[in-house]
Protein backbone atom coordinates (compact mmCIF):
# COMPACT_ATOMS: atom_id res chain seq x y z
CA UNK A 1 0.00 0.00 0.00
CA UNK A 2 1.08 3.40 -0.23
CA UNK A 3 0.41 6.47 0.83
CA UNK A 4 -3.04 8.01 -0.40
CA UNK A 5 -2.59 11.58 0.31
CA UNK A 6 0.58 11.98 -2.08
CA UNK A 7 1.17 12.10 -5.86
CA UNK A 8 3.26 9.99 -7.92
CA UNK A 9 5.68 9.31 -10.76
CA UNK A 10 6.55 6.50 -12.91
CA UNK A 11 10.14 6.93 -11.80
CA UNK A 12 9.20 6.13 -7.89
CA UNK A 13 9.51 9.32 -6.67
CA UNK A 14 6.44 11.14 -4.17
CA UNK A 15 5.16 14.34 -3.93
CA UNK A 16 3.38 15.79 -0.88
CA UNK A 17 1.87 19.44 -1.54
CA UNK A 18 2.35 21.74 1.39
CA UNK A 19 0.57 24.97 1.29
CA UNK A 20 2.46 26.68 -2.22
CA UNK A 21 5.32 24.41 -1.35
CA UNK A 22 5.97 20.59 -2.24
CA UNK A 23 8.25 17.75 -0.67
CA UNK A 24 9.52 15.14 -2.70
CA UNK A 25 11.43 11.91 -2.06
CA UNK A 26 11.26 8.27 -3.66
CA UNK A 27 9.02 5.30 -2.97
CA UNK A 28 8.99 2.63 -0.21
CA UNK A 29 9.28 0.37 -3.50
CA UNK A 30 12.19 2.61 -4.98
CA UNK A 31 14.14 2.34 -1.90
CA UNK A 32 13.35 -1.47 -1.25
CA UNK A 33 14.13 -2.13 -4.91
CA UNK A 34 17.95 -0.42 -4.20
CA UNK A 35 18.44 -1.68 -0.67
CA UNK A 36 20.72 -0.20 1.66
CA UNK A 37 21.09 3.54 0.54
CA UNK A 38 24.46 4.69 1.64
CA UNK A 39 24.92 7.89 -0.37
CA UNK A 40 22.59 11.17 -1.42
CA UNK A 41 23.48 13.75 -3.55
CA UNK A 42 20.95 16.68 -3.88
CA UNK A 43 20.83 20.29 -5.29
CA UNK A 44 21.53 23.27 -3.65
CA UNK A 45 19.00 25.68 -2.34
CA UNK A 46 18.29 28.43 -5.09
CA UNK A 47 18.38 26.05 -7.95
CA UNK A 48 15.95 25.99 -10.77
CA UNK A 49 14.95 22.33 -11.77
CA UNK A 50 12.58 21.62 -14.94
CA UNK A 51 10.54 18.39 -14.59
CA UNK A 52 11.81 15.41 -15.66
CA UNK A 53 15.29 15.98 -15.06
CA UNK A 54 17.91 14.85 -13.17
CA UNK A 55 18.21 16.76 -9.73
CA UNK A 56 20.60 14.02 -7.86
CA UNK A 57 21.58 10.77 -7.20
CA UNK A 58 21.01 7.78 -4.74
CA UNK A 59 23.23 4.82 -4.75
CA UNK A 60 22.79 1.87 -2.69
CA UNK A 61 25.77 -0.27 -1.69
CA UNK A 62 25.24 -1.87 -5.35
CA UNK A 63 24.06 1.10 -7.65
CA UNK A 64 23.89 4.42 -8.58
CA UNK A 65 20.52 5.99 -9.41
CA UNK A 66 19.39 8.85 -10.80
CA UNK A 67 16.57 11.55 -9.14
CA UNK A 68 14.41 13.01 -11.61
CA UNK A 69 12.17 16.23 -10.68
CA UNK A 70 8.40 15.26 -10.36
CA UNK A 71 7.25 18.62 -11.39
CA UNK A 72 9.23 22.32 -12.49
CA UNK A 73 10.39 24.57 -9.25
CA UNK A 74 12.92 26.20 -7.32
CA UNK A 75 14.77 24.38 -4.70
CA UNK A 76 13.65 25.90 -1.56
CA UNK A 77 15.12 23.04 0.74
CA UNK A 78 17.04 20.30 0.82
CA UNK A 79 17.37 17.22 3.63
CA UNK A 80 20.92 17.96 5.18
CA UNK A 81 19.74 14.60 7.37
CA UNK A 82 20.71 12.62 4.54
CA UNK A 83 24.32 13.31 4.17
CA UNK A 84 25.01 11.73 7.97
CA UNK A 85 22.22 9.38 7.94
CA UNK A 86 21.10 8.36 4.22
CA UNK A 87 19.19 5.12 5.51
CA UNK A 88 16.32 7.27 6.69
CA UNK A 89 15.59 6.45 2.59
CA UNK A 90 15.31 3.08 3.29
CA UNK A 91 13.54 3.39 7.41
CA UNK A 92 10.93 6.17 6.82
CA UNK A 93 10.84 7.17 2.96
CA UNK A 94 8.08 9.23 2.85
CA UNK A 95 8.89 10.87 6.45
CA UNK A 96 12.64 11.69 7.68
CA UNK A 97 13.88 10.34 4.46
CA UNK A 98 12.13 12.76 1.74
CA UNK A 99 14.60 14.99 -0.20
CA UNK A 100 13.54 17.93 -1.51
CA UNK A 101 11.37 21.31 -0.96
CA UNK A 102 10.40 22.97 -4.08
CA UNK A 103 8.69 26.07 -4.81
CA UNK A 104 6.51 24.86 -8.20
CA UNK A 105 6.86 26.69 -11.66
CA UNK A 106 3.48 25.42 -12.76
CA UNK A 107 0.94 24.37 -10.27
CA UNK A 108 -0.69 22.15 -13.06
CA UNK A 109 2.23 19.85 -12.90
CA UNK A 110 1.06 18.42 -10.06
CA UNK A 111 -1.96 17.66 -10.73
CA UNK A 112 -0.93 15.48 -14.15
CA UNK A 113 1.22 13.34 -11.53
CA UNK A 114 0.02 9.91 -10.64
CA UNK A 115 -2.67 9.03 -7.56
CA UNK A 116 -1.94 6.80 -5.53
CA UNK A 117 -3.99 4.04 -7.25
CA UNK A 118 -2.78 4.70 -10.68
CA UNK A 119 1.01 4.42 -8.88
CA UNK A 120 -0.21 0.95 -7.39
CA UNK A 121 -0.84 -0.28 -10.70
CA UNK A 122 2.43 1.29 -12.05
CA UNK A 123 4.28 -0.87 -9.49
CA UNK A 124 2.07 -4.23 -9.63
CA UNK A 125 3.06 -3.74 -13.54
CA UNK A 126 6.85 -3.63 -12.78
CA UNK B 1 18.05 -6.26 -31.82
CA UNK B 2 17.47 -10.15 -32.26
CA UNK B 3 15.04 -12.39 -30.92
CA UNK B 4 17.96 -15.02 -29.85
CA UNK B 5 16.86 -15.77 -25.93
CA UNK B 6 19.45 -15.46 -23.41
CA UNK B 7 20.87 -19.22 -23.17
CA UNK B 8 18.91 -21.02 -19.55
CA UNK B 9 20.97 -20.17 -15.72
CA UNK B 10 21.69 -23.05 -14.17
CA UNK B 11 19.68 -23.07 -10.82
CA UNK B 12 21.50 -23.15 -7.77
CA UNK B 13 21.37 -26.73 -6.10
CA UNK B 14 19.46 -25.14 -3.41
CA UNK B 15 17.62 -22.42 -4.80
CA UNK B 16 14.48 -23.92 -2.99
CA UNK B 17 16.17 -22.52 0.48
CA UNK B 18 17.35 -19.28 -0.97
CA UNK B 19 13.59 -18.32 -2.07
CA UNK B 20 12.19 -19.94 1.35
CA UNK B 21 14.39 -17.75 3.02
CA UNK B 22 13.29 -14.71 1.05
CA UNK B 23 16.31 -13.78 -0.86
CA UNK B 24 16.21 -11.95 -4.25
CA UNK B 25 17.48 -13.92 -6.90
CA UNK B 26 19.83 -13.04 -9.82
CA UNK B 27 21.58 -14.16 -12.84
CA UNK B 28 24.90 -14.59 -11.78
CA UNK B 29 28.17 -15.82 -14.27
CA UNK B 30 25.13 -17.79 -15.94
CA UNK B 31 23.67 -19.27 -12.56
CA UNK B 32 20.93 -17.89 -10.67
CA UNK B 33 22.04 -17.17 -7.13
CA UNK B 34 20.81 -15.15 -4.19
CA UNK B 35 22.48 -11.74 -4.03
CA UNK B 36 21.13 -10.73 -0.96
CA UNK B 37 18.15 -12.08 1.63
CA UNK B 38 17.74 -9.19 4.04
CA UNK B 39 20.01 -6.25 3.42
CA UNK B 40 23.93 -6.36 2.51
CA UNK B 41 24.97 -4.17 5.42
CA UNK B 42 23.39 -6.76 8.02
CA UNK B 43 24.98 -9.54 6.24
CA UNK B 44 28.13 -8.03 5.80
CA UNK B 45 28.23 -6.75 9.58
CA UNK B 46 27.11 -10.94 10.50
CA UNK B 47 30.26 -11.90 9.10
CA UNK B 48 32.93 -9.51 10.67
CA UNK B 49 31.43 -9.90 14.18
CA UNK B 50 29.40 -13.63 14.11
CA UNK B 51 29.28 -15.39 10.60
CA UNK B 52 27.91 -15.55 7.48
CA UNK B 53 26.70 -18.67 5.18
CA UNK B 54 27.09 -18.87 1.30
CA UNK B 55 25.83 -20.67 -1.05
CA UNK B 56 29.05 -20.84 -3.50
CA UNK B 57 27.98 -23.93 -5.47
CA UNK B 58 28.06 -21.91 -9.10
CA UNK B 59 32.05 -22.03 -8.28
CA UNK B 60 33.82 -24.66 -10.68
CA UNK B 61 35.85 -27.56 -9.37
CA UNK B 62 38.37 -29.27 -11.50
CA UNK B 63 39.99 -32.61 -10.30
CA UNK B 64 43.28 -33.18 -11.94
CA UNK B 65 44.75 -37.07 -11.07
CA UNK B 66 47.83 -38.88 -12.53
CA UNK B 67 51.29 -39.43 -11.30
CA UNK B 68 52.50 -36.31 -14.02
CA UNK B 69 49.38 -34.35 -12.18
CA UNK B 70 51.61 -31.87 -10.63
CA UNK B 71 54.08 -31.26 -12.99
CA UNK B 72 50.92 -30.87 -15.83
CA UNK B 73 49.93 -28.01 -13.25
CA UNK B 74 52.82 -26.60 -13.31
CA UNK B 75 53.08 -26.85 -16.80
CA UNK B 76 49.51 -25.03 -17.20
CA UNK B 77 49.55 -22.41 -14.04
CA UNK B 78 52.00 -19.75 -13.37
CA UNK B 79 52.33 -21.31 -9.79
CA UNK B 80 54.30 -24.56 -8.19
CA UNK B 81 51.69 -27.15 -7.14
CA UNK B 82 54.31 -29.60 -6.71
CA UNK B 83 55.36 -27.80 -3.78
CA UNK B 84 52.46 -27.97 -2.48
CA UNK B 85 52.22 -30.38 0.57
CA UNK B 86 48.98 -32.78 0.68
CA UNK B 87 46.70 -31.07 1.94
CA UNK B 88 47.60 -27.27 1.52
CA UNK B 89 46.18 -25.08 -1.04
CA UNK B 90 47.51 -21.77 -2.90
CA UNK B 91 46.20 -19.46 -4.82
CA UNK B 92 47.17 -19.14 -8.39
CA UNK B 93 46.39 -17.74 -11.48
CA UNK B 94 46.12 -19.44 -15.34
CA UNK B 95 47.73 -17.09 -17.70
CA UNK B 96 47.43 -16.67 -21.71
CA UNK B 97 50.68 -17.12 -23.83
CA UNK B 98 50.91 -12.71 -23.32
CA UNK B 99 50.74 -12.97 -19.54
CA UNK B 100 47.28 -11.95 -19.72
CA UNK B 101 44.85 -13.58 -16.90
CA UNK B 102 42.35 -16.12 -17.86
CA UNK B 103 41.61 -16.47 -14.22
CA UNK B 104 42.64 -16.77 -10.29
CA UNK B 105 41.97 -20.54 -9.07
CA UNK B 106 42.40 -21.82 -5.55
CA UNK B 107 44.35 -24.84 -6.06
CA UNK B 108 44.45 -27.67 -3.62
CA UNK B 109 46.73 -31.00 -3.38
CA UNK B 110 44.33 -33.63 -1.95
CA UNK B 111 47.21 -36.44 -2.49
CA UNK B 112 50.44 -37.32 -3.86
CA UNK B 113 48.34 -37.74 -7.52
CA UNK B 114 45.45 -35.89 -6.92
CA UNK B 115 44.95 -32.38 -7.29
CA UNK B 116 41.34 -29.83 -6.72
CA UNK B 117 41.60 -26.54 -8.81
CA UNK B 118 38.31 -24.08 -8.17
CA UNK B 119 37.41 -21.62 -10.56
CA UNK B 120 35.24 -18.51 -10.84
CA UNK B 121 31.61 -20.04 -11.82
CA UNK B 122 32.16 -17.38 -15.40
CA UNK B 123 35.06 -18.95 -16.09
CA UNK B 124 34.72 -22.30 -15.29
CA UNK B 125 33.81 -23.74 -18.95
CA UNK B 126 37.39 -21.77 -20.16
CA UNK B 127 39.50 -23.23 -17.56
CA UNK B 128 38.20 -26.32 -17.69
CA UNK B 129 39.37 -26.42 -21.59
CA UNK B 130 42.47 -24.90 -21.55
CA UNK B 131 43.81 -27.04 -18.79
CA UNK B 132 42.40 -30.39 -20.40
CA UNK B 133 44.85 -29.25 -23.48
CA UNK B 134 47.50 -28.00 -21.75
CA UNK B 135 47.71 -31.70 -19.38
CA UNK B 136 47.09 -33.39 -22.30
CA UNK B 137 51.06 -34.42 -22.98
CA UNK B 138 50.91 -35.22 -19.48
CA UNK B 139 50.14 -38.62 -17.59
CA UNK B 140 47.24 -36.97 -16.21
CA UNK B 141 43.37 -36.51 -16.52
CA UNK B 142 40.72 -33.68 -15.63
CA UNK B 143 37.55 -34.93 -14.37
CA UNK B 144 35.51 -31.61 -14.20
CA UNK B 145 33.09 -31.92 -11.07
CA UNK B 146 31.76 -28.15 -11.71
CA UNK B 147 28.12 -29.81 -11.67
CA UNK B 148 28.49 -32.88 -9.36
CA UNK B 149 29.81 -30.52 -6.46
CA UNK B 150 27.93 -28.68 -4.12
CA UNK B 151 29.79 -25.75 -2.06
CA UNK B 152 28.68 -23.69 1.58
CA UNK B 153 31.25 -21.89 3.40
CA UNK B 154 30.83 -20.63 6.63
CA UNK B 155 32.67 -17.22 7.04
CA UNK B 156 33.55 -15.33 10.31
CA UNK B 157 34.77 -15.28 13.39
CA UNK B 158 32.52 -17.56 14.85
CA UNK B 159 32.43 -19.95 11.79
CA UNK B 160 34.72 -22.58 13.27
CA UNK B 161 33.09 -23.04 16.80
CA UNK B 162 29.19 -23.37 14.82
CA UNK B 163 30.75 -26.12 12.22
CA UNK B 164 33.27 -28.40 14.87
CA UNK B 165 29.71 -29.71 16.42
CA UNK B 166 28.88 -31.16 12.81
CA UNK B 167 32.18 -32.97 11.58
CA UNK B 168 34.46 -35.54 12.17
CA UNK B 169 37.80 -33.90 12.28
CA UNK B 170 38.89 -31.30 14.64
CA UNK B 171 38.42 -28.28 12.58
CA UNK B 172 41.30 -26.69 14.72
CA UNK B 173 44.17 -28.91 12.85
CA UNK B 174 43.47 -27.29 9.50
CA UNK B 175 45.75 -24.46 8.86
CA UNK B 176 44.77 -21.91 7.19
CA UNK B 177 44.89 -22.80 3.46
CA UNK B 178 44.41 -26.53 4.85
CA UNK B 179 42.13 -28.81 3.25
CA UNK B 180 41.08 -32.28 4.86
CA UNK B 181 38.70 -35.08 3.86
CA UNK B 182 36.44 -35.52 6.54
CA UNK B 183 32.29 -35.86 7.22
CA UNK B 184 30.60 -32.73 8.15
CA UNK B 185 26.69 -33.66 8.94
CA UNK B 186 26.72 -37.08 8.19
CA UNK B 187 28.15 -36.49 4.32
CA UNK B 188 31.55 -37.77 3.07
CA UNK B 189 33.14 -33.96 2.55
CA UNK B 190 36.40 -32.32 1.87
CA UNK B 191 36.97 -29.02 4.51
CA UNK B 192 39.45 -26.34 3.34
CA UNK B 193 40.08 -23.69 5.73
CA UNK B 194 39.74 -21.10 2.37
CA UNK B 195 37.47 -18.06 2.00
CA UNK B 196 37.06 -14.88 0.46
CA UNK B 197 36.04 -12.18 2.65
CA UNK B 198 39.08 -11.67 5.18
CA UNK B 199 37.71 -13.82 7.89
CA UNK B 200 38.84 -17.14 9.35
CA UNK B 201 36.02 -19.60 7.60
CA UNK B 202 35.80 -23.24 6.05
CA UNK B 203 33.94 -24.20 2.58
CA UNK B 204 32.76 -27.51 2.96
CA UNK B 205 32.57 -29.60 -0.87
CA UNK B 206 29.31 -32.17 -0.80
CA UNK B 207 27.67 -34.63 -3.84
CA UNK B 208 25.64 -32.06 -5.55
CA UNK B 209 22.45 -33.65 -4.49
CA UNK B 210 23.63 -33.42 -0.66
CA UNK B 211 24.46 -29.50 -0.76
CA UNK B 212 20.58 -29.09 1.06
CA UNK B 213 21.12 -31.59 3.36
CA UNK B 214 24.64 -29.37 4.40
CA UNK B 215 23.04 -25.98 4.05
CA UNK B 216 20.45 -26.80 6.76
CA UNK B 217 22.52 -28.44 8.40
CA UNK B 218 24.87 -25.56 9.26
CA UNK B 219 22.39 -23.21 9.05
CA UNK B 220 20.60 -24.66 12.23
CA UNK B 221 24.20 -25.50 13.74
CA UNK B 222 24.53 -21.38 13.90
CA UNK B 223 21.32 -19.78 13.83
CA UNK B 224 21.18 -19.40 17.64
CA UNK B 225 24.75 -17.65 17.83
CA UNK B 226 24.50 -15.06 14.99
CA UNK B 227 24.81 -17.37 12.04
CA UNK B 228 23.11 -15.68 8.86
CA UNK B 229 22.74 -16.34 5.45
CA UNK B 230 24.97 -14.36 3.38
CA UNK B 231 24.52 -13.46 -0.55
CA UNK B 232 26.38 -12.71 -3.68
CA UNK B 233 26.35 -8.71 -2.70
CA UNK B 234 27.58 -9.03 0.62
CA UNK B 235 30.42 -11.30 -0.47
CA UNK B 236 31.55 -8.60 -2.99
CA UNK B 237 31.52 -6.16 -0.31
CA UNK B 238 33.33 -8.58 2.07
CA UNK B 239 36.10 -9.19 -0.34
CA UNK B 240 36.81 -5.76 -0.98
CA UNK B 241 37.50 -4.49 2.32
CA UNK B 242 39.74 -7.67 2.15
CA UNK B 243 41.70 -6.12 -0.91
CA UNK B 244 41.05 -9.17 -2.62
CA UNK B 245 40.31 -8.93 -6.46
CA UNK B 246 37.87 -10.17 -8.49
CA UNK B 247 37.54 -11.88 -11.98
CA UNK B 248 36.12 -9.28 -14.61
CA UNK B 249 37.05 -6.07 -12.41
CA UNK B 250 40.74 -6.52 -11.27
CA UNK B 251 41.66 -9.33 -12.95
CA UNK B 252 40.71 -9.83 -17.00
CA UNK B 253 43.40 -10.86 -20.07
CA UNK B 254 44.19 -7.63 -20.69
CA UNK B 255 45.94 -7.76 -17.05
CA UNK B 256 49.29 -9.23 -15.97
CA UNK B 257 49.81 -10.63 -12.57
CA UNK B 258 52.20 -8.02 -11.73
CA UNK B 259 49.72 -5.51 -12.99
CA UNK B 260 47.70 -6.56 -10.40
CA UNK B 261 49.85 -6.14 -7.80
CA UNK B 262 50.19 -9.91 -7.48
CA UNK B 263 54.03 -10.63 -8.55
CA UNK B 264 54.49 -12.67 -5.92
CA UNK B 265 52.21 -15.37 -7.07
CA UNK B 266 54.21 -16.03 -10.14
CA UNK B 267 56.71 -18.61 -9.44
CA UNK B 268 59.66 -17.44 -12.26
CA UNK B 269 62.07 -19.93 -10.57
CA UNK B 270 60.03 -23.28 -10.77
CA UNK B 271 61.44 -26.18 -13.30
CA UNK B 272 60.30 -25.58 -16.62
CA UNK B 273 58.44 -24.33 -19.27
CA UNK B 274 54.51 -22.44 -18.49
CA UNK B 275 52.35 -20.78 -20.11
CA UNK B 276 53.23 -17.26 -20.53
CA UNK B 277 56.40 -17.64 -19.06
CA UNK B 278 58.17 -16.11 -21.56
CA UNK B 279 55.66 -12.53 -21.59
CA UNK B 280 55.85 -12.63 -17.37
CA UNK B 281 59.54 -13.11 -17.52
CA UNK B 282 60.00 -9.61 -19.56
CA UNK B 283 57.10 -8.04 -17.21
CA UNK B 284 59.14 -8.83 -14.59
CA UNK B 285 62.51 -7.04 -15.79
CA UNK B 286 61.25 -4.37 -17.16
CA UNK B 287 58.57 -3.18 -14.53
CA UNK B 288 54.88 -2.12 -15.44
CA UNK B 289 53.14 1.08 -16.23
CA UNK B 290 49.90 1.08 -14.18
CA UNK B 291 49.41 -0.49 -11.24
CA UNK B 292 46.70 -1.93 -8.67
CA UNK B 293 46.34 0.36 -5.58
CA UNK B 294 43.44 0.55 -3.01
CA UNK B 295 42.04 4.18 -2.93
CA UNK B 296 39.99 5.78 0.13
CA UNK B 297 37.76 8.89 -0.94
CA UNK B 298 38.96 12.21 1.25
CA UNK B 299 35.93 13.94 -0.30
CA UNK B 300 32.31 13.44 -0.21
CA UNK B 301 31.52 10.37 -3.18
CA UNK B 302 31.55 6.82 -4.22
CA UNK B 303 34.11 5.48 -6.84
CA UNK B 304 32.79 2.79 -8.67
CA UNK B 305 33.85 0.39 -11.30
CA UNK B 306 34.65 2.21 -14.31
CA UNK B 307 35.14 5.70 -13.17
CA UNK B 308 38.33 7.05 -14.81
CA UNK B 309 40.99 7.86 -12.22
CA UNK B 310 42.45 11.54 -12.86
CA UNK B 311 46.02 12.41 -12.45
CA UNK B 312 46.48 16.27 -13.07
CA UNK B 313 43.20 16.74 -14.35
CA UNK B 314 43.85 13.91 -17.21
CA UNK B 315 42.28 10.74 -17.42
CA UNK B 316 45.27 8.17 -16.41
CA UNK B 317 44.07 5.14 -14.60
CA UNK B 318 40.24 2.95 -13.87
CA UNK B 319 38.48 2.27 -10.81
CA UNK B 320 38.34 -1.47 -10.99
CA UNK B 321 35.65 -1.40 -7.81
CA UNK B 322 34.71 0.56 -5.60
CA UNK B 323 31.78 0.94 -2.77
CA UNK B 324 30.96 2.26 0.97
CA UNK B 325 33.13 0.36 2.93
CA UNK B 326 30.50 -1.04 5.48
CA UNK B 327 32.49 -1.99 8.36
CA UNK B 328 35.16 1.57 7.66
CA UNK B 329 31.85 3.89 7.03
CA UNK B 330 34.48 5.54 4.30
CA UNK B 331 34.33 4.97 1.04
CA UNK B 332 36.64 2.45 -0.22
CA UNK B 333 38.20 1.35 -4.10
CA UNK B 334 40.85 -0.67 -5.74
CA UNK B 335 41.97 1.38 -9.06
CA UNK B 336 44.82 0.96 -11.51
CA UNK B 337 46.83 3.85 -11.68
CA UNK B 338 50.11 5.26 -13.24
CA UNK B 339 53.13 3.41 -11.53
CA UNK B 340 54.51 6.92 -10.28
CA UNK B 341 51.38 7.34 -8.55
CA UNK B 342 51.03 3.67 -6.90
CA UNK B 343 52.62 4.68 -3.66
CA UNK B 344 50.71 5.08 -0.53
CA UNK B 345 50.29 8.69 0.14
CA UNK B 346 49.87 9.83 -3.03
CA UNK B 347 46.60 11.94 -4.07
CA UNK B 348 45.01 11.55 -7.10
CA UNK B 349 41.40 12.35 -7.97
CA UNK B 350 38.30 9.86 -8.83
CA UNK B 351 35.91 11.24 -11.72
CA UNK B 352 32.56 11.05 -10.18
CA UNK B 353 29.16 12.20 -12.81
CA UNK B 354 31.94 14.53 -14.55
CA UNK B 355 33.76 15.96 -11.51
CA UNK B 356 37.28 15.16 -9.93
CA UNK B 357 36.56 14.03 -6.12
CA UNK B 358 40.09 13.31 -4.33
CA UNK B 359 41.52 10.28 -3.25
CA UNK B 360 44.80 8.90 -1.59
CA UNK B 361 46.02 5.74 -2.59
CA UNK B 362 46.31 3.28 0.97
CA UNK B 363 48.16 0.54 1.10
CA UNK B 364 45.60 -2.69 0.96
CA UNK B 365 43.77 -4.41 2.61
CA UNK B 366 41.52 -1.97 3.63
CA UNK B 367 40.36 -4.19 6.43
CA UNK B 368 42.46 -6.98 8.04
CA UNK B 369 40.66 -9.00 10.41
CA UNK B 370 42.02 -8.89 14.68
CA UNK B 371 44.47 -11.33 15.68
Amino acid sequence: MVPGDLRYTSDHEWVRVEGDEVVVGITQFAADQLGDVVFVELPAVGKALKAHVTFGVVESVKAVSDLFAPIGGEVVGANDALTASPELVNSDPYGAGWMLRLRPSDAAEISALLDAAAYEQVVAEG
Amino acid sequence: MTDTPAPMSQPSPILDRHEALGAKIVEFAGWLMPIQYGGIIDEHRAVRSAAGLFDLSHMGELVIEGPDAGAALAAALITDPPALAVGRAQYAQICNEDGGIIDDLIVYRLGETRFMVVANASNARVVSDALAARIAGFQAVLDDRSLATGLVAIQGPKSGAMLQPLASVDLGAIKYYGIAEGVVAGLPALIARTGYTGEDGYEVFVDVDKTGVLWDAMLAAGRADGLVPVGLGARDTLRLEAGMPLYGNELGLDTNPYEASLGRVVKLGKPGPFVGRAALEKVSRDGVSRRLVGLMLRERGIARHGYPILVDGAPAGIVTSGTQSPTLGQAIAMAYVPTAQADPGTMVAVEIRGAPVAAEVVPLPFYKRPA
